[in-house]
């Protein structure tokens, strides 16, 4: 399994073969609250780079989650749509919401490294 | 308009707490322990909620005040006792609710207390029925803090001897560092509980004290969970000026003679209606998974007829499921009836339930 690497809005993404796996940060789950709800996308269905795939809701309100690479989706992760608390225990570990097969290795290299996240959420507050 | 803080603002801050604006206020939306955490010590030990924003609004007249009053407000006022209080509204001319709110008799007339984002227009309505022997004042010298929850009673009887014996929905004044405070059995949680009403310059002491016995604060956003799963109105959302009592299912709330003789602001419109139902009624609603119905959701039928929308949804801590309220029309209310809620353009099964979603009993 590859580094994760980071988006600006805030999931991350680590690479195996052409397989990726995506979940959201724990920054991104400290910000949300406690989770109640999440709905994970089916395998077979197409998403595009920053499209919405998958949808998390804390008690105060719901957030889109965007694929931060495109490819078609192999696997949500129903465990998660069972028991939506557990991403706020592993949001980085088991509590992934998607894998997908990816066409284009350039859009997983352009996204940013750990260090460079930790910055951006520095810099960029909410 | 500026912003405007309570008195326990740099208090909150300290806590940790997470700020919002709301009703012209910078009010805490949680602190540290989250919404969930939050709601759940108040179920299970109890919470304290800084509603210093509402307005605390007294009136003193002689007998012509209850007059004045009942023309605006469907409660018994006459047959109110001194101490005892009623949830009430503030109607207009259609039998739409201007505000809710908790109305105490007192020795010299009534105290009101009001919703933030209403108060002013509030006094303004209210004033156009008063006459000039009738003073009011909303007093802004005094804060108001609700401890809720089923370790509240005794928490408070060790500081002010005396309050365990207030029955719900009454009230009396108690003396507390040397000031005179006035405390009922109340609150908008479904948990057992208080209402204190404060001077700002002690209140930080009682809070203190409240805190060394593990009362955690509770910001808006468990406030919002907390009434929800009691199956009370939040106005603004589930209650409006072109919502009525009837439609807002709420009509235990006119007093029984009042609802004979009326006198009050859109009788006739309220006459008529609970005499022949309304289009629509307030009712609670659980959809089927996990799935949360948030406002403005739209209500269909299992024959996919758009029925309705959704006033308040949230997830409820304590039920441990989605929970919400809405507006259908009135042939679909009855309890268990089948209906679909409309979220992101899918179509999630729902059914009609019965309110409160969180039961308690109230000490009586």
């Amino acid at each position: 399994m590859s580094e994760k690497k980071f988006s600006k809005k805030h999931e991350w993404v680590s690479l195996d073969g052409d397989v990726a796996t995506v979940g959201i940060t724990k920054h991104a789950t400290e910000m949300l609250g406690d989770i109640v709800f999440v709905e994970v996308p089916d395998a077979g269905k197409a998403v595009e780079k920053e499209g919405q795939a998958a949808v998390v809701e804390s008690t105060k309100a719901a957030s889109d989650v965007y694929s931060p690479i495109s490819g078609e989706i192999t696997e949500g992760n129903k465990a998660i749509a069972d028991d939506p608390g557990s991403v706020n225990t592993d949001p980085e570990g088991a509590s992934w919401f998607f894998k997908l097969k990816i066409k284009d290795k350039g859009e997983y290299d352009s996204l940013m490294s750990k260090d460079e996240y930790d910055k951006f959420c520095k810099e960029n507050p909410s | 308009m500026e912003v405007q803080k309570t008195a326990l603002y740099n208090y909150h801050k300290n806590l940790g707490a997470k700020f919002v604006p709301f009703a012209g206020y910078e009010m805490p939306i949680q602190y540290k322990d989250g919404i969930v955490k939050e709601h759940i010590s108040t179920r299970t030990h109890a919470g304290f909620f800084d509603v210093s924003h509402m307005g605390q609004f007294f009136l003193e007249g002689d007998e012509t005040l209850i007059e004045s009053l009942e023309k605006i407000i469907p409660a018994d006022l006459k047959n109110l006792k001194v101490n005892h209080s009623k949830y009430s509204f503030l109607l207009n001319n259609e039998g739409g609710i201007i505000d809710d709110l908790i109305i105490t008799k007192t020795e010299k007339g009534f105290c009101i207390i009001l919703n933030a984002a209403c108060k002013e227009n509030d006094i303004k309505q209210i004033s156009q029925f008063l006459k000039k022997n009738h003073k009011h004042l909303l007093n802004n010298d005094l804060s108001l803090i609700a401890l809720q929850g089923p370790k509240s009673v005794e928490i408070l009887e060790k500081l002010i001897p005396g309050v365990s014996n207030l029955k719900f929905m009454t009230g009396n004044n108690f003396e507390y560092e040397g000031e005179n405070l006035y405390v009922t059995r109340s609150g908008y949680t479904g948990e057992d509980g208080f209402e204190i009403s404060i001077s700002n310059t002690k209140v930080e002491k009682l809070i203190d004290y409240l805190i060394s016995n593990e009362v955690k604060p509770i910001g808006l956003g468990a406030r919002d969970t907390l009434r929800l799963e009691a199956g009370l109105c939040l106005y603004g959302h589930d209650l409006n000026e072109k919502i009525n009592p009837v439609e807002a299912n709420l009509k235990w709330a006119i007093a029984k003679k009042r609802k004979e003789v009326g006198g009050f602001n859109g009788w006739e419109k309220i006459k008529n209606l609970l005499a022949n139902g309304s289009e629509k009624i307030r009712v609670g609603i659980k959809p089927d998974g996990k799935v949360i119905a948030r406002e403005n959701t739209k209500i269909f039928s299992p024959d996919n007829n758009e029925i309705g929308f959704v006033t308040s949804g949230t997830f409820g801590p304590s039920v441990n499921a989605p929970v919400a309220m809405g507006y259908v029309k009135s042939e679909f209310s009855e309890i268990g009836t089948s209906i679909q809620l409309e979220v992101r353009g899918k179509k999630y099964g729902g059914k009609i339930s019965e309110l409160p979603f969180y039961k308690k009993s109230y000490v009586k």
